[in-house]
């Protein structure tokens, strides 16, 4: 039976990762590479490596970062952050990436997807949306996509539900779905938000923004019908380890990956 | 040496990276004779059959693969390096392919879920394998597949996994082993399912040198 995912993402900037991370008292906590090999170490289904990094000369830092942890860890890796084009695509899948993540570039030039699903594969192609709740109180729930330029969110007064559908027909293999409501809420994902894109994609769905607990996470892959749970925080600081996370899946009947 | 065959799959290093991680000596290659004489081969894949075996015809070794497999060489296919290795693929319409297992490469229906299936599945060994040496049976190994090879004859099938339906996740006959899984990509357990084929790289290597050493004694006397 297929198993459900469990996925840390790390926020990197300039080849160093950003949040804190309190348990490792024992390794450069900084180091993306040794982070990632604790995480593999402990069971994580995939690595999600984020790229805050500003700058294109600074990006080079980031294929590099890539292509070290590509050489020490044998589990998926996906890039995103800063990918517009499908150079870029190529460079972090050259370096050692599966599959790339792209949001922003994706929403204003969809064709990027198809253009990416088409020279490298859909399963190389996540599209990751960000999505914020807008209906009025006891309205039926409506999200639209939210994105970021030069560091600033904007609404688009898209529909994400619809954008999702899109995004799987022109060719992304699988849906980040971040809600931006519940994103360092910890307040848990947006379960509403995840059923609804689960009922018009047929590609893999995961739910990322909002895990401040493992109850969250597995709602996340039970109620939302997600097929992976992505968080960052709640192992960054230490709140629980990636083991716990897939023993209380697996105790409450949920398949999970066993080392 | 294994040649790992390169025909401009995407995940090739990948695969590379990791049978150098268990201690492969190998060379990257289309060329056929590097490859005819390679004491192992492996054939990675991501992507569409139809593509992989224009890619091999190209190169000439459509006719290379299966002739190394009869003479004997440990092979090592891989997802859709396992895929090629049957008769005919409906991917993008039928057409053939190296036909050295026999059976079809069929979609999976959209009965079975979500197509592809991307994630980590178990791995049920239907048969005792020196492949599996040292790991569990129903281990968990990471596929990306829209399509699997679905054989009429269980002697080649030496692993299963359920999706929806139950598919041969991997093929062994004679010198071959092929996964539906990306060993390179499942962690600690297809480590140590590439690790093994080295060492039946080795082990046969061995004995070939064993052999032209017979030989040769035999021809001086």
């Amino acid at each position: 039976m297929l198993t459900r995912r469990i996925i840390p993402c790390l926020d990197v900037k300039n080849g160093r990762v950003v949040k804190g991370v309190t348990f490792v008292n024992h390794l450069d906590a900084g180091d993306p590479v040794a982070l990632a090999e604790l995480y593999d170490r402990e069971g994580a289904d995939e690595l999600v490596f984020y790229d805050i990094t500003a700058s294109s000369d600074e990006r080079a830092i980031m294929a590099d970062v890539v292509e070290r942890t590509a050489a020490q860890v044998f589990i998926p890796l996906t890039v995103g952050g800063g990918i517009r084009t499908v150079e870029d695509m190529y460079r972090m899948l050259r370096a050692g990436a599966d599959k790339v993540s792209i949001n922003t570039a994706a929403f204003y030039n969809p064709q990027l997807i198809a253009d990416g699903a088409q020279r490298f594969g859909s399963q190389c192609i996540v599209l990751s949306i960000d999505a914020r709740r807008v209906n009025e109180a006891g309205a039926p729930p409506r999200w639209e996509v939210f994105t970021h330029t030069g560091g600033a969110g904007r609404a688009t007064a898209t529909d994400a539900v619809e954008w999702a559908r899109q995004g799987a027909e022109l060719g992304a293999g699988e849906i980040v779905i971040n809600s931006i409501d519940a994103d360092g809420t910890r307040a848990g994902y947006d379960l509403e938000l995840l059923q609804a894109v689960a009922d018009v994609v047929g590609v893999p769905v995961i739910a990322s923004g909002g895990a401040g607990s493992l109850q969250h996470m597995l709602e996340a892959v039970t109620i939302g019908r997600a097929d992976a749970a992505l968080a960052a925080s709640i192992f960054h600081f230490g709140t629980h380890s990636i083991g716990e996370a897939k023993t209380f899946f697996a105790d409450h009947g949920v398949p999970i990956r066993k080392l | 040496m294994i040649a790992v065959i390169d025909y401009g799959a995407g995940n090739l290093r990948s695969a590379v990276r990791a049978l150098q991680h268990v201690g492969a000596d190998l060379v990257v290659t289309d060329d056929p004779a590097l490859i005819t004489g390679a004491a192992g081969v492996v054939l990675p894949g991501v992507g569409a059959t139809r593509d992989t075996m224009q890619e091999l015809e190209r190169r000439g070794l459509a006719t290379i693969i299966p002739q190394i497999i009869a003479a004997g060489t440990p092979f090592l296919g891989i997802c859709v390096g396992m895929q090629v290795l049957a008769q005919t693929s409906e991917e993008w319409s039928d057409h053939a392919c190296l036909g050295v297992a026999p059976g079809a490469v069929r979609r999976f229906p959209a009965e079975v879920g979500k197509v592809p299936q991307i994630g980590w599945n178990q791995v049920c060994f239907t048969t005792e394998h020196p492949i599996f040496a040292g790991i569990p049976n129903g281990a968990d190994f990471y596929f990306v597949h829209s399509f699997y090879v679905d054989t009429p004859d269980e002697r080649y099938v030496a692993g299963r996994t359920e999706y929806g339906l139950s598919f041969p996740s991997v093929l062994a006959f004679g010198s071959v082993v092929a996964t539906q899984f990306h060993p390179e990509k499942s962690g600690r357990w297809g480590l140590a399912l590439l690790r093994n084929f080295v060492r039946l790289v080795a082990a046969h290597d061995a004995g070939n040198g064993e052999r032209l050493a017979e030989t040769a004694a035999a021809k001086a006397s």
